[in-house]
């Protein structure tokens, strides 16, 4: 077997240095019972890299890639381009098959690539400090939350309706049972909602997103100061982080805590995950972060270097005092977003915004085309909602059917509510094509 | 004096006395500057179209004044990091034998079939239609979970390891919340040498932790166990084998004894490499347990994440598991997503989407290349090589327990008494030798804890020569002329000891321009 380099032979001079008869010997410590004398039944035995590589196309072939369609869908997962050397950087073994930095002398690329990638959050959310990341943008949010609560000692979140509703849903659940209230606002369809009258002295956050689920742009700067007045904090997600180089950062409304999905730089699609979360806040509220921190210090003979620090807040030190229980997180998916965002500099990172609200702008012109179809947004960035004159599942159905991945149907995201029914979800970003945008119009028309 | 890694001797007084060079450089270990510090207006490493003039829709919220991002162009940006990559120390590298964390090799097959583009380049949300084979592949990783501990049903979106148990401990709620017991049992029994996250997602669900103790084997003391159970136990979290190292030999009385309290049993998977395809945790009385695919099934660590941490589920809880799932219908697949109309009462999301699906691409790219015969091998090899550096060690450093261990050998400092060597030093020594260092200090319950594991990956020669290296480094340690050399490792690394307490009593989380460090060579 490929991977595993003891012969038999070194297999029976360890046993001797040992001074075992057998391996099992070494497993003498498990009940009888549970000690299979076999391998376990059910499984096929091991396979070469030809035959695992076939399997693997074949469970490909039965997929639609949008590499080989028009391709319209967003809703908390956006496809770019990812520069080729994102892909060779994270794949070099130093970084790839390295782990936590706990041993800083020997890992000092790992550390500085998470201050980079530490400094290049604050700068894109206007935020004082953030971590070295979460699981992804939507575990974030509940960790956002559940700092709220700690830094209020109040336990009453007020969730926008233009939230994405995965994120709702985590928060709810976190809310159930680690006990707090989540007040959930009704789908803001629109983006017309005012969460300000449901603020009181019991909110310990108002969470909103921005650009909101179904796409609208908004400020938040009198939300945030209704929040600070009553000694609430405002949490802003952001699931499109391409979109922070053309609007103006949450920092600057007055966000307390940013949340970002990082996925659109650097990371691929790739079915859900593994994605990066952002997370930044205030310099004030740095001790109640959750997840690893990587500072600048000194070596013993002064030069710069970088480790993980105020790690007190963490659970390998606090235990059950720890402000969350996150160990692992999203390393090498903070160095493809760095690498990427690294590339792309301040010029390529606002002109690739440009470019993504420039494509989304020309598909709302396109599709305004189609009758029957109702742009619902007066302001997006490169994701809008459209009503369509039907129910939009099976005409996103009908679409794929002719090799088109539309967009979303607002409905299977929010299932319960029969208000959205009618409601398509779509992105446009810097990869899509005015001939897969001609195709969405012809096969919308023909559907319709 | 040994040699190791082709160096002669041991340590030497170099580092801080050896000649500085005009750059700051060592030959190969280059000083590299923050890409803040590198950047020129101008620059730029893509080239993108210009963008088409249109009417702005941005609602009059357009970003004023700059972000402050520096701008570089490809080459320098390639060089940069991969001069960043040569400070780190990698599996990919040598033995790499940090406890608790199975640094096994990662399989470039593995990278290569999570890039194909009919499973990388698939958005979570296109219809199911579309996505057939991808539904197929999480379907057949949880064949294989389950089958490999068998356990009846598996919750696949967990993001990592403590996601995984915070999923688990949720489900131990819900499923007590259907008996209306959810109220009263407010306990959770945790051995004090259990991983944090324990603790940490215990209290985060409202339980009160309380410690189990140990005997003098290492192992859960099970009449004390039975002492502490009772109507308000909720759970007990222990990990299994334990993070000594050892199996728990009284597992099936635990579970047994856990059960008759009317508790359940929360296994930490992290250790399910010692043996994964030879012992099926279903066999033990577990009724959950997560998998950190990241160490037992090979996905890379990748300097602290991503990973994934699958939940297996007993029948008791499989009602409870969170959206969403696969469902086989018909010839093919859907999704139960929030809102499916479904048996059970799920305990709500924990993730947005499906899971980590480019690990569950990898980890069954690993499973099918290993096999149950395979598998069986691989935990057998773990299983030997720990012994074998336990047993080729012993006589020179101090095993923390008698008996065989699993895939970690264990031992405490009291090879180390009187040296004035800690086990901080010795293995910040190791560092010199070329030699990624044992987790050290945990389990908290053994005095000066170093924890090897060397996985299954490792040739006999090298496990040869790091047991050699360790050997030199005890002797030298208990000659007692040495702690001064051991205070100053290590030296040849690209930075000596960092000043953690600097850096948290005066926290530079970010690059500022006016904290600009000077450089070393200035």
């Amino acid at each position: 077997m490929r991977y595993l380099p003891l012969t038999d032979a070194d297999r029976r001079e360890m046993l001797s240095v040992i001074g075992a008869k057998s391996v099992d010997e070494l497993f003498r410590d498990v009940p009888q019972a549970a000690r299979l004398g076999t391998k376990v039944a059910g499984l096929s035995d091991h396979l070469g890299e030809l035959e695992v590589e076939r399997a693997f196309q074949s469970y490909a072939a039965k997929n639609v890639s949008p590499s080989v369609a028009p391709f319209f869908i967003g809703a908390g997962a956006y496809r770019h381009h990812v520069p080729s050397t994102v892909d060779y950087m994270i794949q070099r073994g130093e970084f790839l098959t390295s782990y936590t930095p706990y041993q800083p002398e020997i890992t000092q690329g790992t550390l500085q690539y998470l201050f980079e990638f530490q400094t290049q959050v604050t700068m894109l959310t206007d935020m004082e400090v953030a971590n070295a990341s979460m699981y992804d943008g939507s575990t974030g949010a509940a960790e956002a939350v559940l700092m709220a609560n700690r830094v209020t000692r109040r336990h009453k979140a007020l969730i926008s309706g233009g939230l994405h509703p995965h994120y709702r849903s985590i928060i709810q659940t976190t809310a159930h049972w680690e006990g707090y209230q989540a007040v959930i606002g009704k789908a803001d369809v629109d983006g017309l909602e005012d969460l300000i009258a449901g603020i009181d002295k019991e909110t310990s956050c108002v969470v909103v997103q921005n650009p909101s689920f179904f796409g609208h742009v908004r400020d938040f700067g009198k939300l945030a100061e209704a929040c600070h007045a009553a000694g609430a904090l405002l949490i802003v997600a952001v699931t499109e982080v391409v979109s922070l180089g053309l609007l103006k950062p949450p920092g600057e409304m007055g966000a307390d805590i940013v949340v970002c999905e990082g996925q659109s730089i650097g990371n691929g699609l790739g079915f859900g995950g593994p994605y990066v979360g952002l997370f930044a806040t205030r310099e004030k509220y740095m001790r109640q972060m959750p997840g690893r921190l990587c500072g600048e210090t000194v070596d013993a003979d002064g030069k710069r270097g970088f480790v993980l620090t105020l790690s007190t807040r963490e659970q390998h030190i606090r235990r059950e005092k720890a402000t969350s229980n996150i160990c692992t997180n999203a390393g090498l998916c903070a160095l493809a977003f760095t690498v990427h965002l690294t590339l792309l500099g301040e010029a390529g990172f606002t002109r690739l915004s440009e470019l993504n609200h420039a494509k989304a702008s020309m598909l709302a012109d396109k599709l305004a085309a189609v009758p029957g179809l109702q742009l619902v947004n007066d302001s997006f960035f490169n994701e809008f909602t459209v009503r369509l004159p039907k129910p939009a599942a099976p005409v996103v159905e009908a679409l794929a059917a002719k090799r088109i991945l539309a967009g979303v149907p607002v409905s299977r995201l929010l299932p319960d509510d029969p208000s959205v029914a009618n409601l398509l979800l779509l992105a446009a970003t810097e990869t899509a094509t005015d001939d897969g945008m001609n195709a969405l119009v012809a096969g919308l028309k023909e559907v319709l | 004096m040994d040699r190791s890694q082709g160096r002669t001797g041991g340590i030497v007084s170099v580092g801080a006395s050896a000649p500085a060079t005009f750059t700051g450089n060592r030959a190969l270990q280059i000083e590299e500057p923050l890409i803040f510090e590198m950047g020129q207006p101008g620059r730029c490493g893509v080239d993108l179209p210009e963008p088409p003039k249109v009417k702005d829709r941005l609602n009059g919220l357009r970003r004023t004044g700059g972000i402050g991002l520096p701008g570089l162009s490809e080459p320098q940006v390639v060089q940069h990091y991969t001069r960043l990559s040569q400070k780190n120390y990698a599996i990919d590298m040598g033995v790499y034998p940090l406890g608790s964390c199975t640094m096994k090799h990662n399989p470039r097959l593995n990278e290569k079939v999570a890039r194909f583009a009919g499973i990388g380049d698939l958005h979570p949300l296109q219809p199911v239609s579309t996505v057939q084979g991808a539904l197929e592949l999480i379907d057949r990783l949880a064949h294989w979970l389950k089958t490999l501990t068998g356990m009846p049903a598996v919750a696949m979106s967990p993001a990592a390891g403590a996601h995984g148990e915070m999923c688990g401990m949720m489900a131990i709620a819900a499923a007590l919340e259907a008996k209306g017991e959810r109220a009263r049992r407010r306990i959770v029994l945790a051995p004090e040498s259990a991983h944090g996250t324990n603790p940490a997602t215990a209290a985060a669900l409202g339980f009160t932790v309380k410690p189990i103790p140990a005997n003098e084997s290492g192992r859960v003391d099970l009449a004390a166990l039975k002492a502490a159970l009772g109507p308000e136990v909720a759970a007990i979290m222990l990990t299994n084998p334990n993070t000594c190292g050892l199996f728990e030999s009284e597992i099936v009385e635990i579970s047994e004894a856990v059960h008759a309290a009317g508790a359940y049993f929360y296994c930490d998977g992290a250790n399910f490499n010692a043996i994964a395809g030879r012992v099926r945790p279903g066999d033990l009385g577990v009724d959950c347990m997560h998998i950190n695919l990241h160490k037992t099934f090979s996905t890379p660590h990748g300097g602290g994440g991503p990973g994934a941490g699958p939940v297996v589920l007993s029948a008791a809880l499989a009602p409870y598991a969170p959206y969403p799932w696969i469902v086989k219908d018909g010839d093919g697949w859907t999704v139960a997503e929030d809102g499916a109309k479904v048996d059970g009462q799920p305990l709500g999301r924990l993730k947005a989407f499906h899971g980590q699906m480019g690990m569950f691409t990898r980890a069954l790219a690993y499973m099918m290349s290993h096999g149950a015969d395979g598998l069986k091998q691989a935990s057998e090899d773990a299983v030997l090589s720990a012994n074998y550096v336990m047993a080729a060690l012993k006589d020179v450093m101090t095993p923390a327990f008698d008996g065989p261990c699993m895939h970690e050998a264990l031992f405490d400092d009291g090879f180390l008494k009187d040296t004035g060597v800690s086990t901080l030093d010795f293995a910040k020594a190791m560092i010199d030798e070329g030699y990624h260092p044992m987790t050290m200090y945990f389990p908290l319950v053994v005095h000066g804890a170093m924890l090897i594991e060397p996985t299954e990956s490792q040739a006999k020669e090298d496990l040869d020569q790091f047991i050699a290296a360790l050997r030199s480094l005890a002797e030298r340690a208990k000659s007692g002329t040495a702690a001064e050399d051991f205070k100053a490792a290590p030296r040849f690394a690209p930075r000596r000891r960092l000043d953690e307490t600097l850096a948290a009593r005066k926290p530079v989380l970010r690059w500022r321009p006016s904290n600009s460090f000077k450089q070393a060579a200035e």
